[in-house]
């Protein structure tokens, strides 16, 4: 089927088989291979690109269902002239990736999570993030990453500015 | 891994959807959100020789006031309904529910439409509307027929669907009492519930108890019959057919419902 | 050095290599677009679903003729490359006559795309004849079934003290206490799954592989495939985590390297993460028997443990029992300390190294019989620990089975932790949620342990440093980095000893037409061997360009000196003499400003720590909730803190999930029932808390570096404080042992029980 996907601002139109996953879409049609594929079971978070601006698996989803819509990869992220996104910013002052193969689903499992919560909790970001693993890095510095990226929040007594995190008992 | 190969329709109006579905019959299924059905396609577990985008059915997609009851459409994502104010103020236990469904991506995806019609005795939603006593429209080629959730879930993923008949809608009566509670017991927060529990009024109803989401009969007799909820909540395992899996016996899976139908009780008084 | 200026080591620098990762991405095996494999068939690995059967035909017929089917291959098709002659329990490329575990491969399809390979192989047809599995510890040594027959037994190897003897060395003790547990099986998860391309052309082959260690992994194939080791180019793309899984070449891609000097054209495999699951090596595996004793005032006098090793079906990883062997008295000076095991073969995936190999399994042994000793004769644990850890004046410190740990203070490090922890506070907090009966209980979990890194220090490591006449570095280094962070390592380095700035010194790795010796990245040896044959070829390149200097400025060597701020040359004193690195490169010629070191330590190094997980557990439902784990994880002088703190951060996760929801599970016919990541509970964020990392550097003199290991330790210390905080939290209850995982169906099962031995008691 010929299907018209636009992959980070730019259109796309070609006949893919109709049982073409959308990560090897964006993969192999568009070329653009940061997005990564880490299961089979849409688990693990690696393949999370936007779909008209909102996380989705696109290990999980056919070419054909995104005809007519927008992807965003990490590789379309960063503006124009190389200045890099909050996100990616944060995860590079954060030290929040190590093998890099989770981040680019990371990252954007995250820049959709601050488009829907612009100032989260830490026990937010981590709810938020519970479809993309990470071997790597504990998590510690991805979260820390997503609140640096979220800027100080509204003072409500919360504790993410806290370095300890968890609970005192 | 990739689904064996199959031919894709994308039906554009639901008369078109259901000439598909006609025209295919057991060989075609619906694709809606897909994140039921595509990872079993991946698995090559469902081989569909036929799939039927419904996805952009766009007038399946909606939460409306109706009065005395919320009419969802079909397609209506896990994202809208976690996320709409109208089901917050009317429904909160199933914009309560719905946020707890797989994780952010599943939920900007998944339909609770997809979610009934694939009848997984682990997925959440099912319980909810059982507890919420909804009625599922279904629309097939000699027209509309309402099923009531009590009699729409007929065993391991089987419902009372047709195969040639679409869920179109869900109307859920707006509950007389605001006391409600969801429940769900997971070893990850990502996982299916190991044993959940819908609590609205004194219905209640149960996720992973058996080969269908239950209503949890005896608890609630136990109520009517002015039973302190703890006292209740003990019979949660009656009635109950609960599997045995690498999470947890049928014995562990008892006893966890009679905890979390206490404390979905509790919860649900305090709200009163 | 000359010349004074604040030093860039020990700085938290912010790592080189991101900003391609986080902008374009990683190329791992899979995004390999280059020239080479243009027109690459795609490899698809035709697997046994059966876990113990022989193989009575194959039959290719049907797939041969499915659309884009280039080729199907089998064992028969590799004739004698197959084999592995001479071995005792010999394990062929693909499976012929017998497949011995579900995953086992047994042929390959080539094919144009993917999506046919997955069709195609799915044709294949594979006749087995089934056999008994052998699956678990027990069935292993009843022998009944043998996975090889020709060896008579499923015991691959017997180690150490003869097993059950040497009763009389608790003579003496007041309290002796013995267990039986298992340090369950657990799968590595590395986010990218194995992978490997291949090509061949005039004689040579090429293949990109995601491995540990390019140099290694050339002697591998060529030595399999029977090829002169200068035919075989190994080049190793971005790798997505290994976690000691990839430090072996498996068989799978030693095929796939066979496959492209047969179908005339280029191939590229890479597995899905169902295959991952069941054909990548597991971890762990044992079943541990301690036995404990000593006296009622806490001193520990002797110590034994007996285990058995489950190598799944093929023998990988026979060296892992030997480890365990080397740390079994861990942190502790125990008068009297034995340590026998059976190594043994199951029809399960086989097990070799996870991230500590061989050191968390005995750590979590003497963890939890000091725990039980502890909690036998009524003392605190953090006091049991106290009173029994090698005491600082001891070192080096010869263990009885001969460690010999290099530098610690373990009593330092443990009361740095308990005070970072407020310790007595948990402890008080815990006797009020005791004391009001809370259904959310709070338990406290300690470990103190010491691990040996760098343990094939005789293999060295090389690390080689070239100044162009540009001006810029080039590093080549045998390590393997796959997320480590070595390019920033080093090139600090680098700066460090040259005064050339960070962004002008490129290193590279894992190519091994580039860089023919090399060892790779595993067992925690990186920066003391690796970075620090850096560090000494960039010394040694400094006093080279001191010497070109000198001649250029027509002065002697000891008159020139590095401004190492400015990375310029000069005369002393002598303004107007400034000489860039560039020029002073140039005056170097043909030969060129380069330095190549081999560095080989004299020894091992023994980082060490101590943890303290807190958790709560619902003891209604048993469900066991990390919230805090706080550490010192001392791996000596750190270069970067930063990625030190990543290597700790990674290394408690996938500890704490060996102790709380990770396993790999088998049906007793030995078919895997954790084979996609809906059923192996990989760890998330929503599990773990943020971590405390305590800062404690206690250097080593066995490298300039004062260097030690740190990419293992947060595994080896967490996993036994996470098991004793969640066992603590319901030891009121009469509860004192539960296994790993803790998952909440067990902790409630262990309640249970406890109640009902408690109401029995009582009669």
């Amino acid at each position: 089927m010929k299907v018209e996907i636009t992959v980070n601002g730019g259109q796309l139109a070609t006949d893919v088989e109709d049982r073409m996953l959308l990560v090897h879409y964006v993969r192999d049609v568009a070329g653009l291979t940061a997005t990564n594929v880490g299961c089979d079971t849409s688990s693990c978070g690696a393949c999370t690109v936007l779909l008209d601006g909102e996380s989705v698996k696109s290990c999980t989803l056919l070419a054909v269902q995104a005809d007519g819509h927008d992807v965003t990869t990490v590789e379309g992220l960063a503006s124009a002239d190389g200045q890099l996104h909050p996100v990616q910013q944060a995860f590079r002052e954060q030290h929040g990736l190590q093998c890099g193969f989770c981040t680019p689903g990371m990252v954007m499992a995250i820049v959709s999570l601050l488009r829907e919560n612009p100032h989260p909790t830490e026990e937010q970001v981590r709810s938020g993030l519970e479809g993309n693993l990470c071997r790597c890095t504990g998590y510690h510095n991805i979260v820390r990453a997503a609140l640096a990226a979220a800027g100080p929040a509204h003072p409500r007594g919360q504790d993410e500015d806290r370095p300890g995190g968890g609970v005192a008992p | 891994m990739i689904p064996a190969p199959f031919s894709y329709y994308r039906a554009l109006s639901v008369d078109e959807a259901l000439d598909l579905a006609a025209e295919h019959g057991e060989e075609a299924k619906f694709l809606a959100g897909g994140h039921s059905l595509l990872p079993l396609m991946k698995l090559r577990l469902a081989l569909p020789e036929v799939v039927i985008d419904i996805g952009r059915l766009a007038d399946l997609s909606h939460i409306r006031d109706a009065g005395d009851h919320i009419t969802l459409g079909a397609l209506t994502r896990h994202h809208d309904l976690e996320h709409s104010g109208l089901l917050a103020r009317e429904l909160p236990l199933l914009a309560c529910a719905a946020g707890q469904v797989g994780d952010p991506q599943i939920r900007h995806r998944g339909t609770i439409g997809g979610s009934l019609a694939h009848a997984d005795p682990a997925s959440d939603l099912p319980a909810v509307v059982l507890a919420l006593d909804a009625t599922l429209v279904a629309r097939g080629p000699s027209g509309t027929r309402e099923i009531a959730a009590a009699d729409f879930f007929g065993g391991l993923f089987e419902t009372a669907l047709e195969p040639d008949e679409l869920l179109t809608e869900i109307r859920v009566p707006k509950p007389a009492a605001p006391r409600w509670s969801f429940q769900k017991f997971t070893k990850r927060a990502i996982d299916w519930a190991i044993v959940g529990v819908a609590v609205q009024g004194d219905a209640v109803a149960l996720v992973n108890m058996g080969e269908t989401p239950l209503r949890a009969a005896a608890v609630e007799r136990a109520l009517a019959d002015g039973a302190a909820p703890r006292a209740a909540a003990a019979l949660a395992a009656e009635g109950t057919r609960a599997s045995a899996d690498i999470n947890a016996t049928r014995d562990y899976r008892e006893h966890l419902a009679r905890v979390l139908v206490a404390r979905g009780l509790q919860e649900a008084h305090a709200r009163a | 050095m000359d010349g004074d200026r604040a030093s860039v080591l020990g700085s938290r620098v912010l790592r080189m290599e991101d900003h391609r990762l986080l902008t374009a991405g990683g190329t791992y095996v899979a995004d390999l677009r280059v020239p080479e494999l243009a027109g690459a068939a795609q490899v698809t690995f035709v697997r046994s679903p059966i876990a113990h059967a022989l193989i009575t035909g194959i039959d290719a017929s049907v797939a041969l003729g499915e659309p884009g089917v280039v080729a199907v291959l089998t064992g028969r098709d590799l004739g004698d490359l197959n084999g592995q002659a001479g071995q005792p329990m010999p394990e062929p490329l693909l499976a012929t006559g017998r497949v011995r575990f579900v995953g086992e491969p047994v042929a390959m399809v080539i094919t144009d795309g993917r999506y046919q390979g997955e069709d195609a192989a799915e044709l294949v047809s594979v006749d087995y004849e089934p056999l008994a599995a052998v699956v678990g510890f027990g069935a292993a040594l009843a022998d009944e079934t043998l996975l090889f027959p020709d060896t008579g037994s499923n015991v691959v190897a017997t180690g150490g003290d003869e097993q059950g003897a040497g009763d009389a060395m608790f003579d003496g003790c007041d309290v002796v206490l013995g267990a039986t547990f298992p340090n369950q099986r657990v799968a590595p998860v590395p986010l990218e799954v194995r992978g490997a391309a291949a090509a061949w052309a005039d004689g040579r082959l090429t293949v990109w592989a995601s491995t540990q260690n390019a140099q290694i992994a050339r002697a591998t194939i060529s030595g399999r495939l029977a090829m002169d080791q200068a035919a075989v180019r190994v080049i190793t793309p971005d790798v997505g985590g290994g976690f000691g899984a990839k430090i072996g070449t498996d068989r799978d891609a030693i095929a796939v390297a066979w496959a492209a000097t047969r179908v005339g054209r280029p191939v590229c495999w890479s597995e899905t993460r169902g295959e991952n699951l069941v054909a990548m090596t597991h971890g762990r595996s044992q079943r541990q028997t301690v036995r404990i004793g000593g006296t009622r005032d806490g001193r520990i006098l002797a110590y034994r443990l007996d285990f058995v090793q489950d190598l799944g079906a093929y023998p990988r990883g026979a060296y892992l029992a030997s480890l365990t062997r080397l740390m079994t008295s861990g942190a502790y000076e125990i008068p009297r300390v034995r340590c026998g095991y059976q190594v043994v073969v199951t029809n399960t995936t086989p097990v070799d190294a996870y991230r500590g190999a061989g050191r968390p399994e005995a750590t979590a042994a003497i963890e939890r019989a000091v725990d039980m000793f502890a909690a036998e004769i009524g003392m605190d644990p953090a006091e049991v620990r106290r009173l029994n850890v090698v005491p600082p004046g001891s070192f080096p410190y010869t263990s009885p089975t001969g460690a010999v740990y290099d530098t610690g203070d373990y009593a330092a490090a443990l009361d740095k932790v308990l005070a970072a922890a407020g310790y007595r506070d948990l402890r008080a907090e815990q006797a009020r949620r005791r004391e009001r009966g809370d259904t959310m209980q709070l338990g406290i979990g300690l470990s103190v342990y010491v691990e040996v890194t760098a343990g094939d220090h005789a293999s060295g490591e090389t690390g080689k440093v070239e100044v162009h006449e540009d001006g810029t570095v080039t590093v080549s280094t045998g390590s393997s980095p796959h997320g480590q962070g070595h390019a920033t390592s080093w090139a600090m380095l680098v700066q460090e000893e040259l005064g050339i700035p960070m962004a002008d010194v490129t290193v590279v790795h894992g190519d091994t037409d580039v860089i023919p010796r090399g060892t790779g990245t595993y067992g925690s040896r990186s920066l003391q061997l690796g970075g620090a044959a850096v560090q000494k070829a960039a010394a040694a390149v400094r006093e080279q360009a001191r010497g070109l200097a000198a001649e250029l400025a027509g002065a002697t060597e000891a008159e020139m000196e590095l401004d190492p701020r400015l990375g310029i040359w000069r005369v002393r004193g002598e303004s107007g003499t400034e000489l860039e690195w560039g020029k002073v490169a140039g005056q170097a010629g043909i030969e060129g400003l380069v330095a190549d070191v081999l560095f080989v330590a004299k020894s091992p190094t023994f980082p060490f720590g101590a943890h303290v997980a807190v958790v709560e557990v619902d003891t209604e439902t048993g469900k066991a909730s990390l919230v805090r784990h706080v550490t010192v994880d001392d791996a000596g002088t750190l270069l970067n803190p930063l990625l030190a703190e990543g290597q700790r951060h990674g290394g408690i996760a996938q500890g704490a999930a060996q102790a709380l929801v990770e396993e790999v599970l088998y049906d007793p016919d030995g078919n895997p029932l954790t084979a996609t990541l809906a059923d192996y509970a990989t760890i998330t964020a929503t599990e773990l808390p943020s971590f405390e990392l305590v800062a404690s550097q206690t250097p080593t003199a066995v490298n300039p570096l004062g260097a030690k290991g740190i990419g293992e330790a947060g595994t080896i210390g967490s996993t036994p404080a996470v098991q004793s905080a969640v066992i603590d939290a319901v030891a009121h209850l009469g509860v004192r042992h539960i296994d790993m995982p803790t998952t909440p169906q067990r902790v409630w099962a262990a309640i249970s029980a406890a109640a009902i031995s408690a109401a029995r008691g009582g009669q």
